[in-house]
């Protein structure tokens, strides 16, 4: 729980009285449940940044344009990786807004940091920012001029422009996009496949990574590539895969610019669309779809596991947050309709790929409680921590003030039933062992450093 | 000037020194940004975030606001959650694009604190300067709006004890400069309100780790303020143009700083005093820094150069601590804002890494954040001196306390 500061009881008092935000998904809206407002950063902070992402391009360097408000998170993101060595800034300051130097400014400063470095990186990240996007800096010129000087780098676009969140492409979205602008158009080979747009790698006991390597597919993943090399040999894929939702765009930009083809997969725990999504990808692969023995010994795989999960948490209350996985209302419907108790799902926002599990449970489980992370009563919201209730997702655990949860971020690799069966296996070692949550949700960039950002 | 770090860090920005500045107080304070300052903040640049429930938001701006001038929207958002959680007061702090924008800070906290009836602060804070400049005009603004004259009871009372009493009636010591920014939250700063107690001071307010608001609105009962890092220069300048209350500058690191300090203290305590109870005063400088000067107690009699990189008065403090302790010839390397005349002449300012590298040439020790090694000349030995300002977190349990145990740094000088 929070200290109260100074002990001013008769503030906190007051607001210790009121009920945390949160909404009856009965009575909630698609896709904004709650009005906006002033924002809140809670501690968990596993999810994968700018930074972590961009460093999955082997021996790349990352040179981020900013002001020093901007650079401070992103310069010791790379420095709690330690990658520093890869990352360089060049720092905006007030005089550059009014001198209008900004186009020379990200010129000689990238191109100072370059001819500094100890060995010339391949691959050069420029992250421009809002500031850029605001005084219409001419990036199409800055880009030229950067590859007259240095032809023998790729450069690439990227943005730390998180105002523009709500304009066109999320950043999240173009970071996504912009790993793979820097491959090199070649021959096509037709039994090649890269999975694009995961900060982490898919799971290889995935029905996913399963069917194409059964099928002869040599599969390629950008957080398994170690050089350069290994990374350009991803431009030979005839498909392209994703099944990140914010993944997309990137994947219609690759199969528009080398070729290939994008086959867009949904992450779900829906079992009839789990299995239209391998449908469609035995479809686009020209191999055989899975026979139904095979579909029946999955699902009855995923049932046994719920069922053994189910009877040792018995009534235990359960918590969801969003960034455990793209579809957390999806996920609170596989558990709901298998008898668990979930009690509360936190979100901001409800996004595509949810909303037919949204409108599933605010018919059939209209009780199910929605809570924010962002709104500014999140603050105060944090529970005493007294009861045992399992988490899924860091932002849960945080809130909901507990040890026994599932240390899972964008949907930690997870695919298809596989998705299903190692959710109820993890939700049970969450039950059996208690980990050190304040510690853990602290961590940035989950699983980056397990080594696949780490270059080379 | 390039402006570039091939490999070191960036500091922490003014937006956020605002909000480490007014982190305890009890107030609500908004950085107006898209998004990322908070994050950044709460991770990398506040050790208290876990643990204590400040206020501290983001306005979350999006491109049609600021592109529309859409001041109602942060206005109302504010009046919203101040109206649900109460704060003492409300501040803005601002970044790169509201600079842009040309949004009003000054007007928008007046129109709020016309709507909330509490105190509001605008700081046209831009997110293109250290924290250094930020906590600075918070402090300031605190000591503009909180700190009025003493009661004329208390003065009273005072003037009557000091008259009456056969015992000298103890100083009484502002501390201002104080964020985990600097301090970190290992003790440092309630070593030096220690310090103060175990020579014979009472210590009043602590701006602004460890006081409340309310004793704050006190720190004018003060004789004397102790300035302990450069964002408490201004609000000491205020303290003075406001009550006449001078304040000297630095920190008690090692014995001969800290007798300096002392002396330096009590002088200017002593001065305040005879002006308060007599009504005249022959000497009053406002602001003293206890800087040494080559020809004035030179202690140096070594060769080899301690170079120590790092916010201003934290380093010519330790800086004065090792020419006394050790002998050896020191410079400061000042990365941070500092106001002119706190650093001695040698001392240099050096905002880019470019600056540093140069600086370095020559030094036998380096004393800096463990994020500066890989720009040092590999034939000096660096000493480790981490800054939650500088690498955030990163080395948060390897910051010494300066000022309890200075041998962490003067036993690796032989």
């Amino acid at each position: 729980m929070l200290k109260r500061i100074n002990e001013r009881d008769d503030r906190n008092t007051e607001i210790n009285k009121k009920e945390i935000p949160h909404i009856r998904i009965g009575d909630a809206e698609f896709p904004a449940p709650f009005k906006s407002g002033l924002e809140y950063a809670s501690p968990a902070r596993g999810t994968w940044n700018i930074v972590h992402t961009g460093m999955l391009i082997p021996e790349a360097h990352e040179i981020f344009v900013c002001a020093s408000c901007c650079l401070r998170g992103v310069v010791l993101t790379a420095a709690e990786m330690g990658a520093m060595d890869r990352f360089s800034t060049v720092e905006i300051r007030e005089h550059n807004l009014l001198d209008g130097d900004m186009e020379d400014l990200v010129i000689e400063g990238v191109s100072d940091i370059i001819n500094k470095l100890p060995k010339r990186p391949p691959a050069v990240l420029v992250y421009t920012s809002c500031v850029h996007h605001f005084t219409g800096v001419d990036l199409d010129m800055i880009y030229e001029r950067l590859r007259e000087r240095f032809p023998d780098i790729d450069f690439t676009d990227c943005y730390m422009n998180p105002i523009m969140r709500k304009s066109g492409l999320t950043p999240d979205q173009l970071m996504r996009s912009r790993l793979y602008t820097m491959l090199h158009e070649r021959e096509i080979n037709p039994r090649a496949v890269s999975i694009i747009g995961n900060d982490l790698p898919t799971d290889e006991e995935s029905e996913l990574m399963q069917m194409l390597l059964a099928n002869d597919f040599t599969v390629r993943e950008i957080t398994s590539c170690r050089t350069y090399e290994e990374y350009q040999e991803m431009a030979e894929s005839a498909y392209y895969i994703s099944y990140y939702p914010d993944a997309a765009p990137g994947g219609d930009m690759l199969a528009e610019r080398l070729g290939g083809k994008h086959i867009k997969l949904k992450f779900s725990f829906d079992y009839e669309e789990i299995d239209e999504s391998f449908a469609e990808l035995a479809g686009a692969l020209g191999i055989n779809p899975r026979k139904p023995d095979e579909i029946s010994d999955a699902r009855r795989l995923c049932e046994d596991e719920l069922a053994e999960t189910k009877e040792l948490a018995g009534d235990m209350p359960i918590a969801i947050d969003y960034t455990y996985c793209t579809r957390p209302l999806g996920l609170a419907k596989l558990l709901l309709t298998h008898g668990f108790n979930v009690r509360r799902v936190y979100l901001d926002a409800v996004s595509a790929g949810d909303k037919e599990a949204f409108d599933f449970l605010k018919r059939k489980y209209p009780d199910l409680d929605l809570a924010p992370t962002v709104h500014a009563g999140m603050r105060f919201a944090q529970a005493p921590g007294h009861e045992k209730l399992l988490a899924l997702g860091q932002k849960a655990a945080y809130f909901e003030n507990t040890n026994h949860f599932v240390n899972v971020v964008e949907g930690g690799g997870m695919m298809g039933y596989e998705a299903v069966y190692k959710t109820a296996r993890l939700m049970r070692e969450a039950i059996n062992n208690e980990k050190n949550m304040k510690e853990l949700v602290g961590i940035k960039g989950l699983g980056c450093e397990s080594g696949c950002c780490s270059g080379i | 000037m390039k402006q570039t770090s091939r490999i070191t860090s960036t500091y922490s920005a003014d937006t956020m020194g605002v909000c480490s500045a007014l982190f305890e107080l009890g107030g609500m304070t908004i950085m107006h940004d898209a998004s990322g300052c908070n994050s950044t903040y709460t991770t990398h640049d506040e050790p208290r975030w876990y643990d204590m429930d400040s206020m501290v938001y983001i306005s979350a701006l999006t491109e049609m606001e600021a592109i529309m001038g859409d001041d109602e929207k942060l206005l109302g958002d504010i009046e919203d959650a101040a109206r649900e959680y109460h704060p003492g007061f409300v501040a803005i702090a601002g970044t790169p694009i509201p600079t842009m924008t040309g949004f009003d800070f000054e007007a928008a906290a007046e129109v709020l604190e016309q709507r909330l009836g509490i105190p509001c602060f605008g700081f046209p804070t831009t997110g293109m300067n250290t924290y250094i400049h930020g906590a600075s005009m918070a402090l300031a603004g605190l000591v503009d709006r909180f700190i009025d004259d003493p009661s004329k009871d208390w003065i009273e009372a005072k003037l009557k004890e000091v008259e009456t009493s056969d015992e000298e009636v103890p100083f009484k010591v502002n501390l201002i400069g104080l964020t985990p920014l600097d301090f970190s939250v290992n003790g440092q700063a309630e070593s030096v309100a220690a310090w103060l107690k175990e020579r014979g001071f009472e210590v009043g307010a602590r701006l602004a780790m460890g006081s409340s608001l309310e004793e704050i609105g006190r720190a004018s009962e003060c004789e004397v303020n102790l300035v302990v890092s450069a964002a408490g220069y201004e609000a000491g300048l205020m303290m003075y143009k406001k009550f006449a209350i001078p304040s000297v500058i630095g920190l008690p690191i090692g014995p001969k700083q800290s007798e300096l300090l002392e002396d330096a203290l009590r002088k200017a305590a002593g001065e305040y005093r005879r002006f308060r109870t007599s009504g005249t005063i022959y000497e009053r400088t406002g602001m003293t820094s206890v800087k040494i000067h080559p020809n004035d107690l030179d202690p140096v009699h070594k060769d080899e150069i301690v170079a120590i990189i790092g916010e201003g008065i934290t380093s010519f403090s330790l800086a004065n601590c090792v020419r006394f302790e050790t002998g050896h010839k020191t410079k400061v390397l000042c990365a941070t804002e500092c106001p002119d005349n706190v650093l001695r002449e040698w001392d240099v300012m050096t905002p880019d890494e470019d600056d540093i590298i140069l600086e370095l040439a020559g030094a036998s020790y380096i004393i800096a954040d463990p994020l500066y090694e890989p720009i040092c000349p590999p034939d000096a030995e660096f000493i480790a001196l981490p800054s939650e300002a500088f690498s955030g977190r990163l080395y948060r349990d390897d910051i010494p306390n300066l000022i309890a145990d200075p041998e962490t740094i003067l036993r690796r000088l032989s």
